[in-house]
């Protein structure tokens, strides 16, 4: 009886179809060289930075090439919409391709807006100093008298940041030349130039969506990103951002009814755009406004869809803007999604409670610390709030039920 | 493999029971690493270990035919984005992606039947990986059932093979809308039609960086005098070499 083992799958996050390409084969081929890229050293996939340093260490050193970040908006669709022009920011000084799809701003508005680079390396940022273990006494006035024994106990780094460099820094006061932006070829979609011709057959996604993954389709073919041409031309990145998808602006109800009819399009669409990035050499940035879901369910079937998947909360508008605890950051980020490509355990940050702050010339995510709390009322407020906040849904309980058990 | 998981099923790649279907579901986590130990178990039942980080390489299994991949993602394309008019008319229906999935499926296990090829295996598995993403491409959960029931009759009942499915939940158990389209709905009807069933949740507690969740297995076994339930609740670990399971409250961060 000779039958083989047969086995149906959608290649999840864990087992991309690299194996088939040549990103595999290093020890017998030369490495390809693009710039702009790096290999992990956690699992050789190749990286490319998102343009925000902090955002880099957070999903284990870069974003890899094939897959796709999803980040929910916050309620202005401030800080997402900057995180997206970095993204396309650090691909203009990388000299990658990008493809800008958009259904509310004219994606030209969007290049304008870019930051200029600090190319002279004058924002030089410091490693960030190794805890040190020191086992010989320190300075007497650094000695601690009372709390002896946790002398030794490395320090805490607030600041997320890996040791070597890889990215760039941005100055948001500043946009970027149009030299330097015009040096890179830019593709755009945008929703009202391409008119939606109404077709009779019930198709699965709905016209804006399909119309978008057609077009990046022919893009990728057109352009040379595809993996099954030929290795001989030099290669380059493609660098797909795509602004608030599922919002009305896309001819979508996701965002208007909690029952909407297209249900299926988005997810359809994150789909068919994962299939293309994993034959393609591009990376995805997506925006959803979350905020205007209301399905959790299908919130969660989206996440799952994308690659990586981080959420950002400010606190513009909300009473945590006052909130002396919050003084020095602008929002929440709560990592939704990082994926294991080529290995089994995930690689979650530690710690749950980040925070962001946008400085002139940095993005900084940063572990949320809390001040001493010295009063009684403080420390109520600081740890429901938290608790409420820093719900991830990974591997975890829902927080609000969790806690329930750890009353005691 | 991991070792731990095996002596839990009471299976070994020598000897392990035919005809099962299996189950594998999470909420609010993620099971894909259960997903690896079957893959590598049943490669393994077969043949000899090479080293790897699991002890069997897929590339020669694929190479000897042992291991057919279907990659849903790839095929897929085609579909989404119709290059002609009449394609787009064709696979409208939902349901035509199950009847190419299910075709696809009994292709590459009757082809196997008939070749003889160098290496003789044994029963035919099944494994397939995300059933949810099915349910997100707007197949309805009946569909779904009905194509694991086909699998189940043709690849279980027929031929003697097993099939492992993973299905991913998100949310509460107790909360449903009620519709019949939702993954609660599919979850709880391919739980009533397998045998063995592994649940992975997180901590009730919380998320914790030694302890990733806890697995709930599951045998249903169907003996004359009815049906038997046996349950066991187990803690586990996912590390880079496999995953170490352990009974609640035994973790080697906390002994």
């Amino acid at each position: 009886m000779a039958a083989p083992v047969s086995s149906v799958g959608k290649p999840s996050a864990e087992r991309p179809p690299f194996s088939s390409t040549s990103f595999q084969k290093k020890t017998r081929s030369k490495l390809i060289s693009i710039p702009g890229t790096r290999p992990s050293v956690q699992n050789g996939q190749l990286l490319v930075s998102t343009g925000v340093t902090s955002l880099d260490y957070l999903l284990g050193g870069g974003l890899a090439v094939g897959t796709v970040l999803l980040i929910e908006e916050d309620r202005f669709d401030s800080y997402s919409r900057m995180i997206l022009k970095y993204f396309l920011a650090e691909g203009v000084v990388c000299r990658h391709e990008l493809f800008v799809a958009s259904a509310q701003d004219n994606p030209d508005d969007i290049l304008q807006e870019l930051p200029a680079p600090i190319l002279d390396d004058v924002a030089i940022h410091k490693p960030v100093e190794q805890p040190r273990l020191s086992c010989e006494p320190q300075d007497n006035l650094d000695a601690m008298k009372i709390a002896w024994r946790y002398q030794n106990l490395p320090k805490v780094q607030s600041a997320l940041a890996s040791s070597s460099r890889f990215g760039h820094y941005y100055d948001v006061s500043k946009t970027m030349e149009p030299e330097i932006r015009q040096a890179a070829k830019c593709h755009r979609f945008y929703l009202p130039e391409h008119p939606t011709q109404s077709s009779t057959t019930h198709s699965r996604m709905i016209e804006s969506y399909s119309a978008l993954l057609k077009s990046l389709q022919e893009v990728i073919h057109r352009e040379g990103f595809d993996l099954s041409t030929p290795m001989s031309m030099s290669r380059n990145i493609l660098r797909v951002g795509l602004h608030s998808l599922g919002s009305a602006l896309w001819n979508d109800d996701l965002s208007c009814h909690d029952d909407p009819m297209h249900s299926h399009a988005l997810t359809t669409f994150l789909y068919g755009l994962r299939a293309l990035l994993r034959s393609s050499l591009s990376v995805a940035v997506v925006t959803v406004p979350s905020h205007l879901i209301q399905d959790q369910a299908l919130m969660g079937n989206i996440t799952r869809l994308c690659d990586n998947a981080i959420a950002l909360e400010s606190f513009k508008g909300s009473e945590r803007e006052t909130n002396p605890l919050y003084k020095d950051y602008h929002g929440l980020l709560h990592v939704r999604q990082v994926p294991h490509l080529n290995c089994l355990a995930s690689q979650l940050p530690d710690h749950k409670d980040l925070a962001f702050k946008l400085k002139r010339k940095q993005f900084s995510i940063e572990r949320l610390h809390l001040p001493p709390d010295l009063s009684e009322t403080v420390s109520r407020v600081s740890r429901g709030e938290l608790a409420g906040a820093a719900a991830v849904a990974s591997a975890c309980g829902s927080g609000t039920s969790g806690n329930k058990h750890l009353d005691f | 493999m991991f070792t731990e998981l095996s002596s839990i099923l009471n299976a070994t790649p020598d000897r392990f029971t035919q005809g099962e279907f299996i189950l594998v579901s999470d909420r609010q986590s993620d099971a894909s690493f259960l997903i690896h130990h079957f893959l590598s178990f049943y490669l393994r039942a077969h043949y000899s270990a090479i080293s790897q980080r699991l002890g069997v390489s897929l590339t020669q299994a694929r190479e000897k035919s042992q291991l057919i991949f279907l990659e849903g993602l790839k095929e897929s394309l085609s579909i989404l984005i119709p290059q002609t008019p009449q394609q787009e008319v064709k696979l409208c229906t939902s349901s035509e992606i199950l009847l190419l999935a299910y075709r696809g499926c009994m292709s590459m296990s009757s082809d196997g039947g008939g070749e003889e090829g160098v290496e003789e295996w044994g029963p035919p598995v099944l494994l397939v990986d995300d059933v949810s993403v099915l349910l997100s491409l707007g197949v309805s959960a009946g569909a779904v059932l009905d194509f694991s029931h086909y699998c189940r009759a043709t690849v279980c009942s027929q031929l003697q093979g097993n099939i492992v499915t993973l299905v991913r939940c998100h949310g509460e158990e107790a909360e449903d809308d009620g519709s019949d389209g939702g993954s609660e709905w599919l979850l709880k009807g391919l739980a009533h039609q397998c045998s063995l069933t592994l649940h992975v949740q997180g901590l009730p507690t919380g998320y914790c960086r030694d302890i990733h969740g806890q697995v709930e297995v599951c045998w249903r076994r169907r003996r004359g005098d009815g049906q038997h339930t046996q349950k066991k609740l187990f803690q586990y670990k996912v590390h880079n070499k496999g995953a170490s399971f352990f009974a609640p409250g035994t973790s080697s961060a906390v002994l």
